[in-house]
């Protein structure tokens, strides 16, 4: 069950890869634009998305673009922009019924192929350029999303840790932008940006669902052939030494502080050790048995989540808690007694049994979700890897109680973020 | 064992009420590498006062009471459940809505040894007075996590604007306050009256082999004692038709404000149209609000809306009510709008081709809840507990008249049954 069976067709200017699967009742596009992370161009990036999806010349309007997908048996179309490592990709994604399951004459699979198409190639223009009215407004929405972001904490208290921790580096860039930059921006030099995208950009075209006995290369045609762009420049791999770690602490009017803590895992997807960076975690705070809930919420109920997570193209790893204000010094103690546990071999070989169950098996749950599918044989085609699974697995059931050691002793600590309640005094503040 | 096979969507239940009354439903989809399973009782944070077992008399246990139980459900007196589902790799969690408490599993191997650990785990309660002490803190945590969430506060705020009395509008963890009253003794009555195995579901869905799971299933249950159980008694106070306040807000430290419109229905109990009217209000809110919605552009053109704009619809037992709303900078404008389009729903009359584009819609919907085994499990448990089937609904759907959808249009909003609540933004020191 674990062969995905993906064909990869290099063709002119894009790779495309079609993966037939009988799990599902739809079928599945998702198109990945890539280009390096920029800081000219973020705001311009995460603004693309909201434009796009607002018509195209056969349907412009962003009322008739949604009604031609409800035509369509309720096809969803969805796009955004992703960091992953220094890259920026912008993905494009849509999903259309399974014509074995529907009463038509209409061939849902091809206008599902010719939708993707026009969104990507035809979007809605006016004199050359974006609709400047669609612009502004879009402007407008992406400007209230930013401001917004505020009023979730968890994922502010995650941005702000990203700033401090990688203040040199270009994973720092904000995904949805800046709204500094909006006033810049502008239907012409928008559009610009995005036929320079078109031109420039790495392109992968998934195509996932039951094609059984349908020559599904020949419907996808030359529609998406462009002129093969130049490579994109590889960015210089920066492991960055840590010389101290920071603590910063800020206030807001908040109940539950949120404490986040960064490390360097100095490891990343191609690495021959990524397999037991995977298991590390597993122990460590990736799952309900792990060390950090186990001993931030179950011992000691300081928290109500405790988990970590890695970021596997840039080589980070992310501890998030939720914790009572007045226990901030408890909890850090905490959380850091568990990763000197891990570095000096705190743990059992039931645990990493267990850890390398506990992988695999959410491992192959993603292989049971169509766009899940598509993300793990794109972080491959990122990473310019051929691991296959098969051989994956192999390597994470062969992982050692030493390598695992030696992926903590790789962690170095970078940055310790607290989000608490203001003019509350935490417990690192008392003079007991 | 009965087995039923669908033709149109290619799949085939098997369903089965054991001596004990437990009903059990099993969906294979060999194509898929996970197994899901899902534990559900029909007992949610509105099932706040009833009899409980073998006694007389009507009590009324704390808020919160139905999750704190379900947090409890996991600890037994020397070790936790979690440990024997992640050492083969699975994953477990649980939760509570307003009308069901569901404990689930997910695994990619040993389904059976997972299976009878579900089944035994909810089966066996075990509380102490220092667990539950303990696990106070825990939950005050949580609940102290979403009030820092100005949406879940929107949403229940919403709720307690359009009910009086109804408990759908007690917040479903309670308050910090709500569980310090709870005792290991009000967790226990709560346990033996709600979960008797008559009234509960066990669903199984993705890679295992029916006959010999359904098998498994009989035999851990044989091996157990349950005391007969005659219907539980549960008592709701009576809910007017019309909503407790017409306006509602609260401040809270948010850079925009939200403002939420709740439209409150009648809905005592369940009749043969449920489900024609559970896809009836989504359709009809997806017709109007989603983004190729009659009234969308007009809302965004307006700036009234941004992209977290959204609407739902809940449908239960014994309440129904729709949210729509969403972040808005100009929320009292915004609720006049929309009251104002609730309001020519009376008269208002859809057109053939946008009635077939609504079908279309929603059988693409159907379809792609398919695709996931978890959803798929929720809804055929969700289903059976109110006397459906899952798999009627697109029969269902394909059944429907535009005469029928207008008519339920035009008597959707009666005079006093919509609320507006407003999340507005305080002043920051």
């Amino acid at each position: 069950m674990l062969q995905v069976n993906e064909h990869t067709i290099m063709k002119n200017g894009y790779r495309l890869h079609i993966i037939n699967s009988k799990k599902f009742k739809t079928i599945h596009f998702t198109a990945k634009l890539r280009t390096n992370l920029d800081r000219e161009a973020i705001t311009k990036r995460a603004l693309l998305p909201f434009v796009l999806q607002q018509g195209t010349e056969k349907y412009p309007s962003s009322n008739l673009f949604r009604r031609a997908l409800d035509e369509l048996y309720g096809s969803v179309m969805s796009i955004d922009g992703a960091k992953k490592g220094d890259h920026h990709i912008l993905s494009i994604r849509m999903e259309v019924a399974n014509q074995a399951y529907l009463t038509t004459e209409k061939n849902i699979l091809a206008e599902g192929i010719q939708f993707l198409k026009e969104v990507i190639f035809q979007p809605k223009t006016v004199n050359g350029s974006f609709d400047p009215k669609v612009v502004e407004r879009e402007k407008q929405t992406l400007a209230q999303k930013i401001a917004s972001i505020i009023d979730d904490k968890m994922s502010y208290a995650n941005m702000r840790l990203i700033d401090e921790m990688c203040e040199q580096e270009s994973y720092r860039f904000h995904v949805h932008g800046y709204p500094e930059d909006l006033p810049g921006i502008d239907a012409e030099n928008l559009f610009e940006y995005y036929q320079n995208c078109l031109k420039h950009d790495e392109m992968d075209l998934y195509l996932l669902g039951d094609f059984e006995g349908m020559d599904v290369e020949s419907l996808v045609a030359d529609h998406f052939d462009r002129t093969p762009p130049s490579p994109i420049p590889s960015n210089e791999r920066l492991l960055k030494p840590v010389h101290e770690s920071k603590e910063i602490i800020e206030e807001q009017m908040v109940q539950q502080g949120k404490l986040h803590l960064g490390f360097r895992t100095n490891i990343t997807f191609a690495d021959a050790d990524y397999p037991a960076l995977q298991i590390f975690n597993a122990i460590f705070g990736g799952f309900p048995s792990s060390k950090l809930f186990i001993n931030v919420r179950e011992k000691n109920s300081l928290a109500y989540y405790a988990t970590s997570r890695f970021e596997s193209h840039k080589g980070l790893l992310f501890v998030f808690s939720g914790i009572d204000p007045k226990e901030y010094r408890k909890a850090k103690q905490i959380i850091l007694e568990q990763v000197e546990a891990m570095q000096t071999g705190d743990f059992t070989e039931e645990q990493i049994t267990e850890a390398k169950k506990l992988v695999q098996n959410q491992y192959k749950e993603t292989l049971d979700d169509p766009f899940g599918i598509i993300e793990v044989l794109f972080n491959q085609t990122l990473a310019d890897t051929n691991r296959t699974i098969e051989e994956f697995f192999g390597q994470l059931n062969q992982t050692t109680k030493e390598e695992l050691i030696a992926v903590a002793n790789k962690l170095e600590l970078d940055t310790v973020y607290f989000l608490t309640a203001q003019g509350g005094k935490t417990d690192g503040e008392k003079t007991l | 064992m009965a087995k039923k096979h669908y033709e149109q969507l290619k799949e085939t239940v098997y369903s089965e009420t054991l001596p004990n009354g437990l009903r059990v439903l099993l969906m294979p989809k060999p194509e898929m590498t996970q197994t899901f399973g899902i534990f559900t009782t029909d007992y949610g944070s509105i099932d706040q006062s009833f009899v409980p077992i073998n006694e007389k008399d009507l009590i009324t246990v704390p808020d919160g009471i139905a999750h704190f139980l379900e947090h409890k459900l996991f600890e037994k007196e020397d070790h936790d459940v979690f440990q024997f589902f992640t050492q083969r790799g699975a994953s477990a969690n649980a939760y509570t809505s307003f009308t069901k408490t569901a404990y689930l599993f997910t695994a990619t191997s040993d389904i059976a040894e997972n299976a009878t650990t579900l089944l035994d785990f909810v089966q066996d309660p075990y509380f102490s007075d220092a667990s539950v002490e303990k696990e106070k803190g825990i939950i005050a945590q949580e609940i102290q996590m979403y009030d820092d969430q100005p949406d879940w506060r929107a949403f229940f705020g919403v709720i307690d604007a359009l009910y009086h009395h109804h408990p759908v509008q007690i917040d479903i963890a309670g308050t910090v306050e709500s569980i310090q009253a709870i005792s290991k003794e009000d967790l226990y009555t709560c346990y033996h009256t709600f979960y008797h195995p008559s009234n509960m579901i066990f669903t199984l869905t993705g890679n295992f082999d029916p006959d010999e799971m359904m098998e498994l299933i009989r035999k851990n249950q044989a091996e157990k004692n349950f005391e007969k159980v005659e219907t539980i008694k549960r008592d709701l106070p009576v809910e007017p038709t019309t909503v407790n306040k017409k306006n509602a807000s609260i401040e809270m430290p948010v850079s925009i404000s939200k403002c939420m419109i709740g439209i409150k229905e009648e809905q005592v109990k369940i009749t043969d149209t449920f489900m024609a009217e559970e896809l009836m209000a989504d359709m009809l809110l997806d017709y109007f609000y989603s983004k190729s919605g009659e009234y969308y552009q007009e809302l965004y053109d307006g700036d009234l809306i941004d992209a977290k704009f959204g609407f739902e619809s809940h449908r239960q037992k014994n309440f129904a009510f729709s949210i729509i709303g969403g972040n808005t900078n100009k929320p009292d404008v915004f609720a006049e709008k929309i009251k104002q389009q609730l309001a020519s729903w009376k008269t208002y009359q859809l057109t053939d081709e946008a009635f077939l584009r609504m079908k279309k819609k929603k059988i693409g919907e159907v379809l792609r809840e398919m695709n996931s085994m978890s959803d798929v499990a929720n809804q055929l448990t969700h289903y059976e507990m109110i006397g459906f089937d899952f798999f009627d609904l697109l029969p269902t759907l394909e059944k429907l008249t535009k005469d029928q959808v207008n008519q339920f249009l035009n008597h959707w909003i009666i005079e006093e049954n919509i609320a507006v609540f407003q999340v507005n933004p305080s002043e920051q020191k």
